[in-house]
């Protein structure tokens, strides 16, 4: 019998140290939690309560169900979303096809250097975002240099052609907006694409050419499958900022490059009824680029990409 | 398996790589024969894996030219040449299973029917059970194994192993060294071998080639290398060895005499490399016998006297003694355990061994060459 009462004592005099461990995790986690709650969840539901309320800043909100919120933005403004996903993905592609061969170049050719070529990379980024664009602004501007020389070698002609720019008018052209998005998101691509390259062992690629592949094959079946990760980790990072970015399209567009962010731009601060029109905006963008990177996570996850 | 009909000697002819102004690979003349079990010998930084290299044309010489049977391949690219490696940390691709590994050179020929040689090969290697698994999932000894599998599925007319078995634990590199040779007697395809493991060499290859500094010191057998080494390089490398310098004095009736530290030792003139002048004579530790200095010396052998045991481990099979001779040398000697007494350090002894068993060297080279070497590679 005294075995028996004394067993439950001893569970109880370690219970209290076991407790204390047990709350650490939760402990620990409750600033980010706290953070992502103020942060993300309550202007989440704010935005979607807010989407389907009527009234005017002079009058106050009230949530009526207002649901035409989202037809009439999808009437009013599709020209921009169709702006967005189409300058987005353009911008991504571009990256993509730029940034895999010189994360290639520096992951395998860079040797000593690849450190000094990889902080080159990100350079820029020390100067704001905002400083860029409008530096690009300057540059492409129609009595430039760069514009000059676009026209001397009648590049601008060619482009014209394309639909690209209009006369010898680079700025505020759909060229100029993915030209500015593409430099601003250019490290996010390279980024991760240079480390998953990194870490392939180049005794694969020996390993490749020893069982019959050429340098195409060699990249093809070897290390463009083990760089996978890389690219599609580049890719989102590349493409979510982008579709919802508008500084490029503000700066460096014309009232004909308008993008979604724009007509939320517009719609909050310029509109006294534009409230729940540039809510309904904001949750399609949210949850349309959701759906979207979730399709193409699942896309890329299987073999379907390879 | 036509590709065996003809024959498929792999001939080296001349063949130098440098890197700036190190020679890694010096003017390499060798000949292997089709199906033998070829092995590749030294230390790291001697040239063997540079060799194995531009056999597979991962690199390109410097100078001299690589023949498969009839057919030259110098410049031939990797790709396009009838050989195969199996890479020393295996260089298995993660991001496909067992079996598309293993199917990979296959698929990339255009084989289109894969399944029944895939299956074939992975029961040589006794991995059919773990075809689905990722190179990951599998230890070391079945990655090796799948590395093998990948290679000769291809059915190359020569195999390069570039230390493949570095990587393993002791007991499991004994397991694989058998199961590598039986693998090379069923497919009976040319195998050539690099190693720093001087046992391994030994276990698996018909030939040895010990190489030096982008030399072939001495190519042969297992015994003829062991027994009869060319060099002090390869008697030290190749196992122990007790050098001693020494003089010639005389020959006559097949047997040359030496005069060495004032020993007045004996070897057959067949065993040694030079008959007049400046000599080193070695014997094998295991062949040489221990007796206590007052103690009688059997006629008819080679004596070392004055000696004084410095260290003796018994190790049960054997006991392995350091001698030191009056000249200041330390001899080592192996005395099986055939419950004879075993010498305590302080111990003044005298060596003596059948002289048949002496052989003698050029003495004109550094009596040290490859003793530290090998130490290192023992690692």
């Amino acid at each position: 019998m005294t075995t028996l009462t004394e067993a439950p004592l001893a569970s109880e005099v370690l219970g209290e140290p076991k407790k204390r461990r047990n709350l650490l995790p939760y402990i620990l986690l409750a600033p980010g939690v706290l953070w992502l709650v103020i942060f993300f969840l309550i202007p989440i539901i704010t935005a979607v309560s807010a989407s389907i309320q009527t009234g005017s800043l002079d009058m106050g909100f009230k949530v009526t169900w207002n649901w035409a919120n989202y037809s009439s933005t999808f009437s009013t403004y599709n020209t921009e979303v169709v702006h967005s996903l189409i300058y987005s993905v353009a911008c991504t592609v571009i990256c993509l096809a730029l940034g895999y061969p010189l994360a290639y170049f520096i992951a395998f050719r860079g040797g000593k250097w690849k450190n000094l070529l990889m902080a080159l990379v990100i350079a820029p980024a020390f100067t704001s975002f905002l400083i860029r664009t409008i530096a690009w602004e300057t540059i492409l501007s129609d009595h430039g240099t760069v514009v000059r020389i676009m026209t001397d070698l009648k590049i601008t002609n060619l482009m014209d052609h394309l639909g690209l720019i209009t006369g010898n008018h680079v700025l505020n052209s759909p060229f100029s907006v993915v030209f500015g998005m593409v430099y601003n998101f250019l490290p996010f691509t390279v980024l991760p694409l240079y480390t998953s390259l990194e870490k392939i062992d180049p005794r694969l690629h020996e390993a490749g050419r020893d069982l019959y592949c050429s340098g195409y094959r060699t990249w093809r079946y070897v290390t463009w499958p083990l760089s996978l990760p890389g690219v599609i980790a580049g890719t989102l990072l590349t493409f979510i900022p982008a579709v919802g970015d508008y500084i490029n399209a503000y700066m460096l567009g014309s009232p004909n490059t308008q993008v979604i962010g724009q007509v939320i731009e517009n719609e909050a601060l310029r509109d006294v009824f534009g409230y729940p029109i540039a809510s309904a905006m904001g949750v399609i963008l949210t949850f349309g680029t959701l759906a979207i990177v979730l399709a193409y996570v699942k896309k890329a996850g299987s073999e379907d990409l390879l | 398996m036509n590709t065996l009909d003809a024959v498929g000697d792999l001939r080296l002819t001349g063949l130098t790589k440098r890197f700036g102004s190190f020679t890694a690979v010096d003017d390499l003349d060798l000949s292997i024969p089709q199906g033998s079990f070829f092995a590749l010998l030294g230390a790291s930084g001697c040239g063997k894996t540079t060799t194995l290299r531009m056999v597979s044309g991962l690199e390109d010489p410097t100078a001299g030219r690589i023949f498969i049977g009839d057919t030259e391949v110098t410049t031939t690219k990797p790709y396009k040449r009838p050989v195969n490696t199996v890479f020393q940390n295996y260089a298995l691709f993660p991001h496909l299973n067992i079996y598309d590994n293993v199917a990979f050179g296959l698929r990339r020929r255009g084989v289109k029917d894969v399944k029944k040689q895939v299956d074939d090969i992975l029961a040589l290697v006794e991995l059919a059970h773990l075809a689905k698994r990722k190179p990951t999932q599998l230890s070391g000894g079945q990655q090796q194994r799948v590395a093998v599998a990948r290679a000769l599925i291809n059915q190359p007319q020569v195999l390069l192993l570039d230390e493949p078995l570095g990587a393993l634990d002791l007991k499991l590199r004994r397991q694989m060294q058998i199961e590598l040779k039986r693998i090379q007697t069923e497919v009976g395809l040319t195998f050539v071998h690099v190693t720093h493991d001087q046992e391994e060499a030994m276990t698996m290859a018909d030939t040895i080639a010990v190489m030096n500094a982008g030399r072939i010191e001495q190519l042969g057998s297992p015994e003829e290398l062991y027994e009869n080494p060319a060099t002090t390089f390869v008697a030290n490398f190749l196992g122990q060895s007790n050098l001693v310098a020494g003089t010639v004095t005389g020959k006559e009736d097949g047997v040359v005499t030496v005069d060495a530290h004032g020993h007045r030792i004996a070897l057959p003139a067949a065993r040694s490399r030079v008959e007049s002048g400046a000599v080193i004579i070695g014997v094998r530790p295991e062949k040489v016998e221990l007796i206590a200095a007052t103690a009688e010396v059997p006629a008819g052998r080679n004596v070392l006297t004055g000696g004084v045991v410095s260290d003796a481990s018994f190790i049960g099979v054997s006991t392995q003694y350091l001698v030191k001779t009056p000249w200041g040398q330390e001899l080592s000697v192996f005395e099986q355990n055939t419950g004879k007494e075993i010498f305590r350090p302080g111990t003044e002894v005298a060596l003596h061994w059948d002289a048949s068993q002496t052989f003698g060297l050029d003495g004109s080279q550094d009596i040290e060459a490859g003793a530290e070497i090998d130490d290192e590679a023992a690692k």
